[in-house]
């Protein structure tokens, strides 16, 4: 995955939209082959980024590159791309088989071509059997699946997908997660994601960046935004996370010990690599619920960090019980124990209890 | 007492309500359209006195006479123009109506207003307008021979293009309406999803817009075609001796050469027509769900 050649290409896209700016000095790469999203709540200009690479919407600075190509003045029917609509935009006057032969037949292609490769797309997304139908007859998914379909037939350097499971309900979402990354892998073609979702960029994609206010903050790995996030935003935005403002104290090799005014005691953390903090500079620390442990006693085991509270709340959610624990006036954290030993209630509201945690999995934020 | 609730008050005397809705104008449409339509066509088949009244018999003769090459010729025009109009009226009023359709919601209500403006003013005294355009001396030859394009004045005014040019202007409107309210609820990423499938703007046009607005564009050139073929107003003012509508035939047997029976019997085939041509044009309109059963 390292030598892939570049997809795509955009450096500091900027597009306005009156005065606010839609998406703010944009720059990412996309590899070839990859599964990439592009993740952020509704107005981060996730969806403009998609629109300019699609052509629809003309940047107001930067370049986007595909292939090496500029696609500057380049008109959509012209790009080497192919868009799957959020709403699908299906053309209802159309069979399913006519809808995907639709890019082919503007193509040129022969005739004979036509009918084969849209077999092999209906195939692919398996959906041989409703060739004759018309989009009103299919079910949502159905219909999503002629979209993909009708994109994939024409074999685009890269297929843009806009909110894809944002109409289906939600266990047909779960299925066309999986099902969607394996037609990427069947397809070998670079994939572009948009979603508002967390969970779906996290399971489908490579590498995903995530938007703010018409910003990149972080691209990287789901797991890297996930175990290392740089901002409070993305700890935010991916899963559920606990936060703990404070001021380092002291610094001792590479564990730093922070002293926060919701807290009565001092709390050690290990500083990753090269942090550039000093003693009196103001972090936030980043736990997640599933790194946290209950326990009743106060003394962890060694590079353990254990901080006295008592439960607030029970939330059962099946597989998960989510405690909410009181450590402080104002500090209340999230902590997720798996229900794996049947028959124990656990803990409720107001024992008192030990939080714990080692000391590396927590994250520090230089504010 | 039992006050039974609306639903239940219309389920129970669902039957009468909805007859006692329709009464006012069945009615006025019975006494009004109706009757005096089944005398036009009982009329059609009687014979002509002398002085120009009506002689209670039946014959087809009324019928036979249209057989006649001057009437067929008086039709064949009419429908050409008619036709001719339609077209004009579709190629300016699509791009007329795409444009206010696209338009921010604020500004097409302008437009619609703008489209309608006309109908303030009264339709004789926007043809005489016409008629003080088109003359000889008129506003649009004056102007082209200050600017210097053309060098003698055109005769323009009683001829079959000042008749196209009055009729396309007053019922180009009644095309642009329902092309607007088609495109309008046209999905609009349709669009944007033929032009990612490497359609051009052509193909663009062909083969998603105008298959997907068919109903609104065979609805404005009926609501075009139907009047234009019974126009009489407009010929009669900015035709000349020659270009002679089947609307001016109908109203001159009628008033001046008082032949009611052959101004009946031409105003039957008209109907018949324009009858024929529309229940032709509401099959081909249906809506893609329902020919879809056919099929």
């Amino acid at each position: 995955m390292v030598d892939q050649p570049t997809s795509i290409d955009i450096a500091s896209l900027v597009k306005r939209h009156g005065a606010t700016l839609a998406v703010d000095h944009v720059s990412l790469s996309v590899r070839r082959g990859e599964f990439f999203s592009l993740l952020g709540p509704s107005g981060a200009g996730k969806t403009s980024v998609l629109r300019m690479i699609a052509g629809f919407e003309t940047p107001d600075e930067g370049t986007i590159r595909i292939d090496g190509r500029s696609m500057e003045a380049v008109p959509p029917n012209r790009r080497p791309v192919n868009l799957v609509f959020q709403s699908y935009a299906l053309f209802p006057h159309l069979t399913v088989a006519e809808n995907v032969a639709f890019g082919p037949r503007m193509q040129g292609a022969p005739r004979g071509e036509i009918t084969s490769r849209v077999r092999v797309a209906l195939d692919m997304v398996k959906l041989t059997s409703k060739e004759e139908r018309l989009p009103a007859q299919l079910s949502g998914g159905e219909q999503q699946r002629v979209a993909l379909a009708r994109a994939l037939v024409n074999r685009p350097a890269v297929l843009l997908l806009d909110e894809p499971l944002s109409a289906l309900d939600q266990q047909l979402r779960q299925e066309m997660q999986v099902e969607l990354k394996s037609i990427q892998e069947r397809a070998g073609c670079t994939f572009v994601c948009v979603t508002h979702h967390q969970e779906e960029a996290l399971t489908m994609s490579d590498r995903v960046a995530v938007m703010h206010q018409g910003r990149v903050l972080q691209i990287g790995s789901p797991q890297d935004l996930y175990e290392s996030p740089t901002t409070a935003f993305v700890a935010r935005f991916i899963g559920v996370s606990n936060e703990l403002r404070g001021i380092v104290r002291r610094i001792d090799g590479d564990r730093a010990l922070v002293q926060s005014p919701d807290l009565t005691g001092e709390i050690r953390i290990v500083l990753p690599i090269h942090t550039p903090v000093r003693e009196g500079s103001a972090v936030t620390v980043l736990l997640r619920p599933e790194r946290l442990r209950l326990s009743t006693e106060a003394r962890g085991l060694s590079g353990e960090q254990s901080l006295a509270a008592s439960v607030d709340k029970v939330l059962y959610s099946g597989s998960d019980r989510h405690y909410m624990v009181r450590l402080g006036e104002r500090l209340v954290w999230n902590v997720r124990v798996p229900n794996d030993e049947s028959g124990r209630n656990g803990l409720v509201r107001g024992n008192a209890i030990h939080v714990r945690w080692q000391v590396s999995d927590a994250v520090v934020l230089i504010e | 007492m039992k006050i039974p609730s609306p639903a239940g008050w219309a389920e129970s005397s669902g039957r009468t309500v909805s007859w006692w809705l329709l009464g006012p104008g069945l009615l006025w449409m019975g006494l009004l359209f109706f009757v005096p339509l089944c005398l036009v066509v009982v009329i059609s088949f009687a014979g002509r006195g002398t002085y120009g009244g009506i002689v209670w018999s039946f014959s087809l003769t009324n019928y036979l006479d249209l057989l006649h090459p001057l009437y067929a010729r008086i039709l064949g025009q009419s429908i050409l123009m008619a036709a001719g109009t339609t077209l004009l009226c579709l190629i300016m009023g699509f791009p007329l109506a795409y444009y206010i359709a696209r338009a921010a919601p604020g500004r097409q209500r302008i437009w619609l207003l703008l489209v309608m403006i006309p109908f303030w003013t009264n339709f004789l005294v926007r043809t005489y307008a016409w008629m003080f355009i088109l003359r000889t001396e008129g506003l649009l030859n004056t102007l082209l021979l200050k600017l210097g394009l053309i060098a003698a004045p055109i005769e323009l005014l009683y001829s079959n293009t000042a008749v196209v040019i009055g009729l396309v202007y007053g019922y180009l409107p009644f095309m642009v309406l329902p092309l607007y309210v088609a495109l309008e609820r046209m999905d609009r990423t349709l669009v944007e999803a033929a032009w990612d499938l490497y359609a051009t703007r052509w193909a663009v046009f062909w083969r998603i817009i105008l298959p997907l607005t068919r109903p609104g564009v065979i609805a404005g050139c009926l609501l075009v075609f139907i009047p234009s073929l019974g126009a009489f107003l407009t010929p009669d003012l900015l035709g000349g001796a020659r270009s002679m509508m089947i609307g001016n035939l109908i109203q001159h047997e009628f008033l001046v050469a008082r032949d009611w029976p052959l101004g009946a019997a031409i105003s039957c085939v008209l109907m018949l027509c324009v009858v024929g041509m529309m229940s032709w044009s509401l099959r081909t309109a249906k809506p893609l769900s329902q020919r879809e059963h056919e099929s």
